[in-house]
């Protein structure tokens, strides 16, 4: 499955990553706490997420963090390293409830969307900086976040 | 203001933790976050790229950063927000420093530290910010990455 490699030429202040979404549901939420080894009942018991103030059972925002990282590693490519990386959860998320054993309901896509800001080089390091971010079903960023990636050249 | 209670916390560092990186775990790991790069479960493909090998995602150190986090100082931190009733904990954030890849079959140790506690006046009202540090390195004692995780304390 492995895709062409992009190169710091290619790139240029304002391209867009493609598009990555996702959908949050019971299932996942529980798959990633089991992967992740959080299991804080905020993310699997409305009644807790209630007493929390949060309304219910919410997204992890470390699961939300993952996302994005597969934005960026993914286009980036097996030549490239991602240096640097943040992310903060500025708003909740709510799962989707499942429909059957393996589908969710209907409900809400999140988008995961990133964007170059900056193109430089440092030392032999070709290097770009990203804005990112996961962007809820009404289009308001929840987790914005920035990452610093070191691109293959085609010079070098 | 920062209760004292609480900043009595502040520059404590854990034991370290130790955590081998398992295959099967970054496996389920990336399976949870639904990303299907190659790299981190494909043994023919990884051998082929420059990785010469199965490696965990950005962010994925043997387990999530929560076991790392779960540690005495920070539980102790933890605790002490809950007792002076700042008892909604929720993520607040989190960023990376990446140096190195981390390969399954490498075993990481993770020091666990106290950064910081900070108020911040929210929309519910004061907030208390705590920041952690935690510094990765490897079998061979190089540093991996550094991560710098927030958690913040309201009252509910």
């Amino acid at each position: 499955m492995a895709k062409e490699q992009v190169y710091w030429e290619d790139v240029e202040v304002g391209t867009e990553l493609p598009t990555l979404p996702k959908i949050a549901h019971s299932l996942m939420l529980v798959k990633w706490a089991g992967a992740s080894g959080d299991f804080n009942p905020h993310h699997y018991e409305d009644a807790f997420g209630k007493s929390q103030g949060t309304g219910g059972t919410i997204v992890h925002g470390l699961l939300k963090h993952a996302w994005l990282i597969q934005l960026v590693t993914g286009w980036m490519g097996d030549e490239g390293f991602m240096k640097k990386f943040s992310c903060q959860y500025r708003g909740l998320d709510y799962p989707r409830l499942m429909k059957t054993m393996n589908e969710p309901q209907d409900g809400e896509t999140w988008l995961c969307k990133g964007k170059i800001t900056n193109k430089y080089t440092e030392g032999d390091e070709h290097l770009v900086d990203l804005e990112i971010g996961v962007e809820n079903g009404s289009g308001q960023v929840t987790t914005p976040g920035t990452a610093t990636v070191v691109l293959p050249s085609r010079g070098s | 203001m920062v209760p004292d209670e609480l900043k009595q916390h502040i520059g404590k560092i854990d034991p370290p933790h130790v955590r081998e990186i398992e295959k099967g775990a970054i496996r389920r790991y990336a399976e949870a976050v639904g990303d299907d790069n190659p790299l981190y479960y494909d043994e023919e493909y990884a051998a082929k790229t420059r990785y010469g090998g199965i490696i965990a995602p950005p962010g994925f150190f043997g387990w999530s950063i929560k076991p790392a986090t779960a540690s005495e100082g920070i539980i102790g931190l933890m605790t002490a927000m809950i007792e002076a009733g700042y008892a909604g904990i929720l993520d607040g954030g989190m960023a990376y420093e990446l140096f190195l890849p981390v390969r399954a079959g490498d075993t990481l140790v993770a020091s666990p530290k106290v950064k910081g506690v900070t108020a911040k006046e929210g929309k519910s009202g004061t907030m208390m910010v705590c920041q952690f540090e935690v510094a990765y390195l490897n079998q061979n004692g190089d540093l991996v990455a550094k991560a710098f995780q927030t958690l913040i304390g309201r009252k509910l």
